[in-house]
């Protein structure tokens, strides 16, 4: 917590030596603030602190004199900044928290601490160059962004019956991975941030296991770029289907062990249960989706309702939950993990019968020419086409050359695919206007919508529930601010 | 024109509408734990449109681009120099469309007083629809198309901004995404006004998610909300000038020299367009 101010007390001066030469400039900046025509004519300068009221800068280790002196004032109402560089607020979320005690009576978050325009990025860049960016922001379910994308282009392309078989069944293994990837990375933060840190350990255990098998099939951890408009950017090496399968069974014997840590442990339920509550009609209005939703009970999933990549000839069952709270979402998130594997294990056996099937559209004009290669050091060059178009065809060579640099051009339009990512809908706002590069890409990310919900979800409660409530909607602040 | 989108091997088939009644809506009660086995009837109807509608062959020009790197004056000793392209988007469609497309177009006509007003134009492209919606009608329009028993569009997936500078006189343009979950439809709609006077009616009172997609759209494009409840900037800090998301927003960059040479901001630089 980085500052806690006492909204009632009258007084500004009072600035901790702490912020020394701080406490000097926004001085400053008040004297600026008076004369109203400096401050229009300085675009980056700021009006005076806003904080009314007694401050107090908290860096830990001195609770026991901030307690007396805040008793000694006799006032219980005081706003707590909480963030957003605080270990339980999932990055670099701010909530701004107004308590009465330790009830939370009023709660904001302030967001944008992480925006690093992405969307304006991607208009400088090509179509296929827009993967690169797009996977960058929601970073643990980086496969989804890429999904989403990538399908709003084909739309647009109108190249979506054209994709070949294998390329939708790798994305929806890849997605389907990632959903447990993402999923062990909420319920090992969520866990860590009420106590449990053994499920944080072994949470963080089981998706190293998945990491290792998308470096393996993309060569990256993270931030692959591997879901391309028109299929995926290479076919899987020749031991990446025994390396799934190996870590399936791993996953078979290990999933288990979060049930027994958690499901019953009264105080893991002490904290969870009825905490968070958001029932379907605040859901539906605030625009909520994921498993949020689904712990209301309904069943509202878009590979089963809207299905993309095919996943309406897969064999799974979408998970709910009655309680409407942070332990019910809790629980369908390890129901769905348990709901991946089943999707991954009929891609793997998929897999085996379409050894050597393509990977990319059939059009030379939108497929990424070259297979890479993967070699000692990683995904390198593609030595057949580099011979190829180097010493056999120059035609081969310039339309290598100008698919690379210019990239193809889309049709001009717009178009909307979302997909089910582990916290929503996650859908691309995809507009071209006939370029080569993106003439606007907006994502509607899960996590920036469902943080909404915060207010609601923790006005009332203590302010220990507010980090459980938090955690239950597992924003992920890289899609949040984009 | 496009092809309907099928949602694999489930067949089309035309939603009987009148069926559905208020307490049947399955969106009004939460399903008990147990019972959540996915419906195998519902299919995704936002992806299944019968016949596309014979459209006009009008298409909408927006702008019309000679050459290949949009360089001007200069020698360009490319060859490329004489193309000229005209940039079309998607021609507006005429009833009837086909499929529950028909079905929803018809249902607003009959809430609306003067259709031609509230709807300027109906786009399908690519198996989506899009509805083009005045603005002064805006707030009535979505509180109908929510509350409707026959429409149910009760879910805003979000408002995302668009600038369109070569559209002169509706530069502006502001994207609805709806979902009827009730059906399993999905609609666009979209409002688009001058850059001069960037104001439209908020969607808040309706749909609440719509809160923070609103301040993002008014923080990266300028677009006024009115009647939101705090429309403050949402990404950037609050005291920055501009709009970055419009496509006229000075692009800083870095112009490096390099032996008298500079190397110029992203959109000032020569590119394919």
């Amino acid at each position: 917590m980085s500052s806690i101010a006492d909204t009632h007390s009258a007084t500004d001066a009072a600035e901790p030596d702490a912020r020394g030469s701080d406490a000097a400039e926004s001085n400053a900046r008040g004297s600026d603030a008076a004369q109203p025509d400096a401050r229009g004519t300085d675009a980056y300068g700021v009006a005076a602190d806003a904080a009314e009221g007694h401050v107090y800068t908290v860096t830990g280790q001195d609770w026991d004199s901030i307690a007396a002196e805040q008793a000694e004032r006799g006032d219980e109402r005081i706003v707590v900044n909480m963030g957003p560089q605080h270990p339980s607020t999932h990055g670099v979320l701010r909530l701004i928290l107004e308590m009465e005690g330790e009830s939370v009576t009023e709660a904001r978050a302030g967001i944008g601490y992480l925006h690093t325009g992405i969307e304006k990025n991607m208009e400088y860049r090509s179509w296929t160059q827009g993967v690169t960016f797009c996977t960058r922001m929601d970073y643990l379910s980086p496969l989804f962004n890429e999904a989403t994308y990538s399908l709003g282009v084909e739309r647009l392309l109108d190249i979506e019956d054209q994709i070949p078989e294998k390329a939708s069944v790798i994305r929806v293994m890849m997605m389907e991975l990632n959903r447990i990837s993402s999923h062990l990375v909420c319920i090992a933060t969520g866990g860590m941030e009420i106590g449990a840190l053994t499920v944080m350990t072994i949470g963080f255990r089981e998706r190293e296991k998945i990491l290792d098998a998308f470096e393996l099939i993309t060569g990256l951890r993270m931030n692959h770029a591997y879901i391309r408009p028109g299929g995926v950017a290479q076919d899987l090496p020749d031991n990446a289907l025994e390396h799934v399968r190996d870590l399936v069974v791993w996953m078979r014997k290990h999933l288990p062990e979060y049930a027994a840590f958690s499901n019953e442990n009264p105080i893991f339920k002490g904290r969870l249960v009825g905490v968070g509550h958001l029932d379907l009609a605040g859901c539906l209005a605030l625009g909520v989706t994921g498993p949020p939703l689904r712990s209301t009970g309904y069943d509202w999933d878009l590979r089963k309702k809207q299905p993309y990549c095919g996943y309406e000839t897969y064999d799974f069952d979408v998970q709910t939950w009655d309680s409407m709270d942070a332990y019910g979402r809790f629980r369908i998130r390890l129901n769905e993990m348990w709901e991946s594997l089943k999707i991954v294990e009929q891609c793997v056996s998929r897999l085996e019968k379409l050894k050597g099937a393509p990977i990319m559209v059939a059009d030379k004009k939108i497929a990424w020419p070259a297979q890479l290669a993967i070699g000692s050091d990683g995904m390198g060059n593609s030595h057949e086409h580099i011979k190829h178009i180097m010493g056999e065809s120059m035609e081969s060579l310039i339309h290598h050359f100008k698919l690379v640099t210019e990239g193809f051009r889309v049709p001009p339009g717009q178009a909307y695919v979302p997909v089910e990512s582990p916290r929503g809908e996650l859908g691309a706002h995809v507009v071209s206007d006939g370029g080569t590069r993106p003439f606007r890409a907006h994502f509607r990310d899960p996590s920036f919508t469902n943080l909404q919900a915060l207010p609601v979800m923790c006005e009332g409660s203590m302010v220990s529930d507010v980090v459980v409530a938090v955690a239950s909607l597992d924003p992920v602040m890289g899609g949040v601010d984009r | 024109m496009s092809e309907p989108r099928q949602g694999g091997a489930m067949p089309p088939s035309s939603p009987d509408l009148h069926k559905e009644s208020d307490a049947e809506a399955p969106v009004t009660g939460a399903v008990p734990e147990g019972e959540s086995q996915p419906d195998a009837e519902t299919r995704p109807e936002s992806l299944v449109g019968s016949d596309p509608a014979v459209s006009s062959d009008e298409t909408e020009v927006i702008e019309v681009r000679r050459g290949m790197f949009g360089v001007r004056g200069t020698g360009d000793t490319s060859g490329y120099g004489g193309l000229s392209r005209s940039i079309e988007f998607p021609a507006p469609s005429a009833p009837p469309f086909g499929g529950w497309w028909d079905s929803v177009y018809d249902r607003v006509g009959e809430l609306v007083p003067s259709y031609s007003d509230v709807i300027t134009k109906v786009v399908i492209h690519r198996g989506e629809i899009t509805f083009h919606v005045a603005r002064q009608h805006l707030t009535t329009l979505v509180r109908h198309l929510r509350d409707d028993a026959q429409l149910r569009f009760e879910f805003c997936s979000g408002v995302s901004g668009v600038h369109y500078p070569a559209d002169r006189g509706a530069e502006l343009h502001a994207v609805y995404h709806l979902q009827s979950m009730t059906y399993n439809r999905r609609i666009r709609l979209e409002v688009s006004v001058p850059e001069s006077d960037p104001h439209l009616p908020s969607v808040v009172p309706t749909y609440p998610t719509a809160d923070w997609h609103e301040r993002e759209t008014f923080d990266m494009f300028g677009i006024v909300f009115d009647g939101h409840p705090a429309l403050t900037r949402m990404m950037m800090p609050d005291d920055w000038p501009g709009h970055p998301q419009r496509k006229d927003y000075p692009l800083g960059g870095i112009p490096v020299e390099y032996k008298g040479a500079t190397i110029a901001p992203p959109d000032q630089r020569r590119s394919y367009n």
